[in-house]
């Protein structure tokens, strides 16, 4: 464990991500301790410009605080790209087992499905889902969970069919412990890196969806996000540049830093297949 | 070109998807709050009840969920999608009229992405190392990490608002019904310059890191090393003995990488105004004009499987070993 953390910090990326991604934690956390009323909420004149009227990062069409809204817009951004990718997690982890253990037509069945769900324009379904089932956290949620789990599957599938034909997972065979077990206790575990991987970079994506659906108008009406700030600022990009600037660019920090720490997580936990 | 086994794989995995799409698309029908007429209809709140009445009886809503299920894949396999009742027009005249400009700026963009990509690629790879590779590598994880619509809204801000170089939205000048064919060309071609390179840019950081990798595997070959000791200059044995050899991944990952690209295409053309599918999409999305969405999620699902199999008979092209299979 001491090697990998220090493997991890020992690349830039790994360092120069953690401080990135610290710092949008840290946005996250401290947006209702420094703009405590709610960011809907009208604070200044229509179009202020950055810096006027003690708003740093100006006012958006009906003078509502961008600085506020790129902080309270943190918050779900995390907590959506994370939920999701839980979600996407159990899904795909559940199936990649159940294919890559019993192998037969189980497998070829899940990996059909599988292939099928990737040739599927994600996103499109995305859209179909929150707008249909109509559009809140647990929608969103649900939704960029389903789109999701593809690629965790595959990978998932891929690990345990090489873990299971190792002696020490033969051995609880021979010992008759229940099918459970051996996959939860001796399978998983020793293929779980590169899902740890996988997994923290699906985050990146999972919020890279949540700021596309947003920006069409599909997100929780009831929470600020940073799609939802760049689609109402585009129609004035015109007149008025730092609408979209700002949401933006915080999410461009958030999903490189996530990149970042994926990739360092990579070469800290899978040195071999790294790249050297 | 590509083998009748491929062909008929294809197909098979054509119909396979199409008859899981219209089962997604029949189950959200019914996973909907509120009535499914309605959601077939394509309205919530104000209703007319005629209508109605009407779609509960074509889609025959009142009989068991198995003879719904029947009764909506035959209507798809007839290419019947439904009425969007917002629009008074069928979904299938809806969607044909919108597809050629989608079609222009997805495989335009997929075309500039994959060449792009394995450009930059080759040479990042072949710098391994040096600070061309650092930098290139680094341009890609920006682009990789940027969200495809704000890219598109900062290249507005950059090349049409500030720099006046292009036009900012749509698919061709008011003006266009008075132009020659070749101005009415180039008229389309500047407007479409930055919704390719928006939706293109991301596609291509991710090529470039795969043919990166690829040309660095490549150049350890056996092959290559017997080329290099031959005495054949660098230009030669690039062209002659890896290219090809590393640009297949590239290829068959950009196959699998097309449903994303019109997933992206929604945004893009939001961005842009582009009056294809993706900006039809949000146009329905607004309106919630479901029959619409549904219709456009097969029709898109079709697409991307129409765009693997190109993929399929250019990697053929590229290697015909893979044709021979």
């Amino acid at each position: 464990m001491r090697d990998v953390i220090k493997a991890f910090f020992n690349r830039p990326t790994g360092w120069i991500g953690i401080t990135l991604l610290a710092l949008v934690c840290l946005m996250a956390v401290l947006a209702p301790v420094v703009y405590p009323t709610s960011p809907w909420e009208m604070t200044g004149p229509p179009f202020a410009r950055p810096g006027d009227a003690g708003m740093v990062l100006g006012a958006d069409t009906l003078g509502r605080d961008i600085a506020s809204g790129v902080m309270h817009g943190a918050r779900v951004s995390l907590l959506i790209g994370i939920a999701s990718t839980l979600a996407a997690l159990l899904i795909g982890v559940t199936l990649g087992c159940i294919a890559g253990y019993f192998g037969g037509w189980v497998d070829t069945v899940i990996v059909r499905f599988t292939e099928i769900f990737q040739t599927i324009p994600n996103f499109v379904l995305a859209i179909l889902l929150v707008a249909i089932l109509t559009p809140s956290i647990a929608t969103i949620i649900l939704a960029i969970g389903i789109v999701s789990w593809p690629p965790l599957a595959r990978l998932t599938r891929a690990q345990v069919m090489t873990v299971s034909t190792r002696e020490f997972v033969q051995a609880a065979r021979c010992q008759g412990q229940s099918t459970a077990s051996i996959v939860l206790r001796h399978v998983l575990p020793n293929a779980i890196s590169p899902i740890i991987v996988a997994g923290s970079l699906t985050v990146a994506t999972a919020i890279l969806i949540e700021a596309a659906l947003s920006f069409l108008g599909l997100g929780d009406p009831n929470f600020m996000s940073w799609g939802f700030m760049i689609g109402s600022g585009r129609t004035v990009i015109r007149q008025a540049w730092w609408m979209s600037v700002f949401p933006g660019l915080a999410i461009l920090l958030t999903v490189i830093a996530i990149n970042l720490v994926g990739e360092a997580l990579n070469d800290a936990l899978n040195p071999r297949i790294s790249r050297a | 070109m590509a083998s009748l086994r491929r062909i008929l794989v294809r197909l098979i995995e054509l119909v396979l998807t199409v008859l899981v799409i219209a089962t997604i698309n029949f189950m959200l029908v019914h996973a909907a709050p509120g009535d499914p007429a309605a959601v077939m209809a394509g309205q919530s709140g104000a209703t007319d009840e005629r209508f109605l009445n009407q779609v509960r009886a074509e889609y025959g809503l009142d009989k068991p969920y198995i003879v719904q299920l029947g009764t909506y894949l035959n209507k798809v396999i007839h290419l019947d999608l439904g009425y969007s009742f917002r629009q008074r027009r069928d979904v299938s005249g809806l969607i044909l009229e919108r597809l050629g400009p989608t079609l222009l700026l997805t495989l335009s963009a997929l075309v500039v992405s994959v060449l792009g990509g394995i450009l930059f690629g080759a040479v990042a790879g072949l710098r391994n190392g040096r600070w061309s590779d650092t930098l290139i590598s680094m341009v890609a994880l920006l682009f990789y990490a940027t969200p495809v619509f704000w890219l598109g809204l900062m290249l507005v801000l950059v090349f049409s608002i500030q720099l006046e170089w292009l036009p900012a939205f749509g698919y061709a000048s008011i003006r266009a019904a008075t132009f020659t064919t070749w101005e009415y060309i180039v008229d389309v071609a500047q407007h479409l310059v930055l919704p390719v390179v928006s939706l293109a840019a991301i596609y291509m950081a991710v090529y470039t890191r795969l043919m990166r990798a690829s040309i660095i595997e490549v150049s350890h070959e056996d092959h290559v090393k017997t080329a290099r000791a031959k005495g054949l200059t660098e230009g030669r044995i690039l062209r002659k003995h890896m290219l090809r050899n590393a640009a297949i991944p590239v290829v068959t990952f950009a196959g699998l990488q097309a449903g994303a690209m019109i997933g992206g295409a929604v945004v893009v053309e939001t961005v842009f105004s582009w009056p294809g599918l993706g900006r039809l999409t949000f146009e329905a999305v607004t309106q919630r004009d479901y029959p619409i969405l549904l219709g456009l999620f097969l029709v898109m699902s079709v697409l991307v499987i129409a765009v693997n199999f190109l993929t399929d008979i250019i990697c053929g092209l590229i290697d015909p070993r893979i044709a021979a299979r």
